[in-house]
């Protein structure tokens, strides 16, 4: 029959291809509605916070709606010497909106921030208002320079005029302990007062050791895991996993207990003739209980990883190295070592991003020299209420933190990591 | 050059894992040079721990190994220069072909040069010319296979032993490879050692075959003699097929015995039983038995058709004789113009060289 070689047709007289690109599509559509609440649930409690933390830590529009005239009128000033009348008549009608609905206040506080001594000329300006001490038919400029000697110096309308833009990248500069200049320019903060620059530091250092240590704990415990009968190995896996188990707030305090100078691991240095009795060394509220703990904590995250890629690795790889004439280092450095890269990625890279924005631990067992940067995040949450500063520095965490795995990508491969 | 008939050899070697069950018990075995030999046995024979043990990755309870009349029992595997494949190939997923036939040749610090020749001619030996810069992911199950046997043979070893290498290749390809494998043996001449639990793949590529069972050599011979003779009813019945016959001998004359069954008595050559009253087993090959024979025959029985099952080269036939109902006859397709019909009576003879009685079952 000729009709073999024209469209295939089903029952209904439907072209079949239709017919099938029908009810691929109807799965399509299925399979998507399964995903969808999982898509919606990371937009709203991921992307969209993370949007919203960005727009918080550039925001800066509260002056800007504050003063609209005033930067209307500053655009034509060159910033250089004292700003024309015309600046002056615009500040003064704003601020005398904002006195009337009483929010000069807040002007004044963030001004303050730009330039000390703003609070104290604002309020001084605000009383002179409030008295009608200001006669509009006469020039701004004049009285309000008589107000208080401050609001004569150039500077300090520079420093109106450097609010004026809607957005800032202040926050981040702070974050690298800098500024913008008097002049516009970025410049450094005196050196004692470098803070968060040490903090970065810091916490790129420990991230880094703890990453270390995990993997040179992990690498054995993961191979023995692999290679030990089933009996044994479900006994390891165990103790392995154990601490997962437990609270995280538990194991920091049980390292505390272990750690502090009265505590049990002194004790028994002590015991032994390690140290003696008066001279206890400090391990807590310092690097080392840092290190301790934290490499402690995120042993599991190395190992799991590790051990899923080595129990995929067949021990006659290893014997095949060793009767082809490879010495056992040989074998293991040429055969199994490369073998397990993927695996040594994935915890490393793990470990990496969970130690570098580690919080309750160094928190509790770091003191002063072993606090980390998500705990001076976590001060500016709680303390300062500086939010758009600690989203500044979760974002740049959080930049950081793609940076590593981009340069990971181009050195190892996402493609070759293996969580399990 | 004069061959060294204990080139390999295994002195009362015996092998425990767990100090109560010996897993391999009093190995005497000589390995000739240049010899392919085969273990052949079920698994759990032990077959594989004495591969394990000359390939140094276990030690032997007991007694010793020598190579070409050394000691190697304390020489770890990687200086006993023994090449292997392995079951599973065992090739280094993360390195080209190039780079896993050149391993051996690296680690011995060879010149780039040399490599490159010897991986070149152990790459035409399997014939895998143009292989060289694949990964072993991106190979068939028989090139992988091949890859195995050339890195094997590229650092020129000694002894080359082979752990079931053909145990995942379909049954085509299966044979194939074994003559490929038999074909580069016997070009080169190195001495190998095969172990399987295939009874066919031992008996078309070997010189020699032990066979093993629980933990010993039960025979030692060459596949005609294995398959021929049968010195004891495990070799009987494992290699090949065979149809059996359990009595007591009833007389005994010289290479000649007669064998009283439930309900009758068979003649039959005397191999393990050395006197009236012993117990034994009557082994006898399939196609050795014959229907309506033409010639006489100094067994002859009447037997009826159970089954008559097609197997295209030949047609088995299942008949219930002298009380067995199992015993298979084996018909050539050429005479098939044989009426076989279930249910009919008919006649079957054999020779009394051909049935053995043995060791009881």
């Amino acid at each position: 029959m000729s009709s073999e070689t024209k469209q295939i047709l089903t029952t209904d007289g439907i072209p079949l291809e239709v017919s099938l690109k029908k009810a691929e599509k109807k799965n399509k559509i299925k399979a998507f509605l399964l995903v969808a609440p999982l898509l919606l649930f990371l937009f709203i409690t991921y992307v969209f916070p993370i949007g919203e933390m960005f727009t918080r830590s550039v925001d800066d529009r509260m002056v800007t709606n504050m003063l609209p005239k005033t930067f209307k009128a500053m655009e034509k000033w060159d910033g250089k010497e004292l700003p024309p009348e015309e600046v002056f008549v615009g500040f003064y009608s704003d601020f005398k909106v904002l006195v009337e609905n009483q929010t000069q206040g807040k002007l004044g506080q963030r001004l303050n921030k730009e330039k000390n001594g703003f609070n104290s000329i604002t309020k001084k300006l605000m009383r002179q208002i409030k008295r009608n001490k200001i006669d509009e038919s006469q020039s701004i400029k004049e009285q309000i320079m008589k107000v208080h000697k401050r609001w004569r110096d150039v500077e300090y309308w520079q420093a109106i005029k450097r609010t004026a833009p809607p957005y800032t990248m202040a926050k981040y500069l702070k974050g690298m302990d800098m500024y913008f200049a008097a002049d516009g320019s970025i410049a450094q903060v005196d050196e004692d007062r470098r803070i968060h620059r040490i903090l970065w530091l810091r916490t790129l250092e420990i991230a880094l050791f703890v990453t270390i240590f995990c993997f040179l704990m992990g690498y054995p415990i993961a191979h023995l895991l692999a290679t030990l009968p089933m009996k044994y190995s479900n006994l390891l896996m165990i103790c392995v996993l154990l601490p997962f188990w437990t609270s995280l707030l538990v194991r920091t305090a049980s390292w505390m207990i272990l750690l502090q100078q009265q505590g049990i691991v002194n004790d028994f240095f002590v015991l032994i003739g390690l140290v003696a009795d008066n001279n206890r060394p400090e391990m807590m509220y310092n690097k080392v209980g840092t290190y301790v703990a934290m490499t402690q904590i995120l042993l599991p995250f190395m190992v799991l990883p590790l051990y899923s890629v080595m129990k995929t690795i067949s021990p006659s790889l290893m014997r095949a190295g060793k009767s082809l004439g490879g010495t056992p280092f040989v074998a293991f450095w040429k055969v199994y070592f490369p073998l397990t890269i993927p695996g040594i990625g994935a915890g490393c890279l793990l470990v990496f991003i969970l130690a570098i924005g580690y919080y309750i631990t160094p928190a509790l067992v770091g003191g002063a020299s072993g606090t980390l940067i998500s705990n001076q995040i976590a001060y500016h949450m709680k303390s300062t209420l500086d939010w758009s500063f600690a989203s500044a520095m979760g974002l740049m965490l959080l930049s950081g933190v793609l940076v590593i795995y981009w340069i990971y990508n181009k050195l190892v491969g996402v493609d070759n990591i293996k969580l399990g | 050059m004069s061959k060294n008939p204990e080139f390999v050899k295994f002195d009362k070697v015996d092998k425990s894992y767990d100090g109560k069950v010996l897993v391999v018990k009093d190995l005497q075995l000589d390995i000739a040079e240049g010899e392919f030999i085969t273990m052949l046995g079920p698994s759990g024979s032990g077959k594989t721990t004495c591969l394990m043990m000359l390939a140094g990755f276990e030690t032997p309870t007991n007694g010793e190994i020598l190579l070409d009349g050394n000691i190697i029992s304390n020489i770890p595997p990687h200086k006993r220069g023994i090449g292997m494949v392995f079951q599973n190939y065992a090739l280094f997923p993360h390195m080209t072909v190039y780079e896993n036939l050149a391993f051996p040749l690296r680690v011995r610090k060879m010149e780039k040069d040399e490599i490159d020749k010897k991986v070149d001619k152990a790459l035409s030996m399997v014939s895998l010319n143009g292989f060289e810069t694949r990964m072993p992911g991106q190979l068939s199950g028989g090139q992988q296979q091949r890859v195995a046997v050339a890195r094997a043979l590229v650092f020129d070893p000694a002894v080359v032993l082979m752990d079931e290498p053909l145990g995942a290749l379909d049954k085509n390809l299966r044979e194939s490879m074994q003559y490929e494998i038999k074909h580069i043996h016997e070009s080169i001449g190195v001495t190998v050692v095969y172990v399987t639990h295939d009874q066919s793949e031992a008996l078309t590529m070997s010189n020699r075959i032990a066979v093993f069972n629980d933990g010993k050599v039960q025979q030692l011979s060459n596949p005609s003699e294995l398959y021929e003779k049968p010195v004891n009813s495990f070799v009987a019945e494992f290699i090949g097929e065979n149809n059996t016959f359990n009595g007591e001998v009833s007389d005994i004359s010289g290479d000649e015995c007669k064998v009283k069954l439930s309900n009758a008595e068979i003649i039959a050559s005397a191999i393990s039983v050395k006197s009236k009253g012993e117990k034994t087993t009557v082994s006898l090959r399939p196609e050795r038995a014959l229907i309506e024979p033409s010639e006489k025959m100094d067994n002859m029985f009447s037997g009826k058709i159970e089954e008559v099952i097609y197997h295209g080269d030949h047609t088995r036939v299942r008949i219930n004789l002298l009380g067995n109902p199992e015993f298979i006859l084996k018909v050539p397709n050429s005479t098939s113009n044989l009426e076989l019909k279930v249910k009919e009576d008919i006649k079957i003879g054999w020779n009394s060289s051909d049935a053995r009685a043995l060791d009881p079952k």
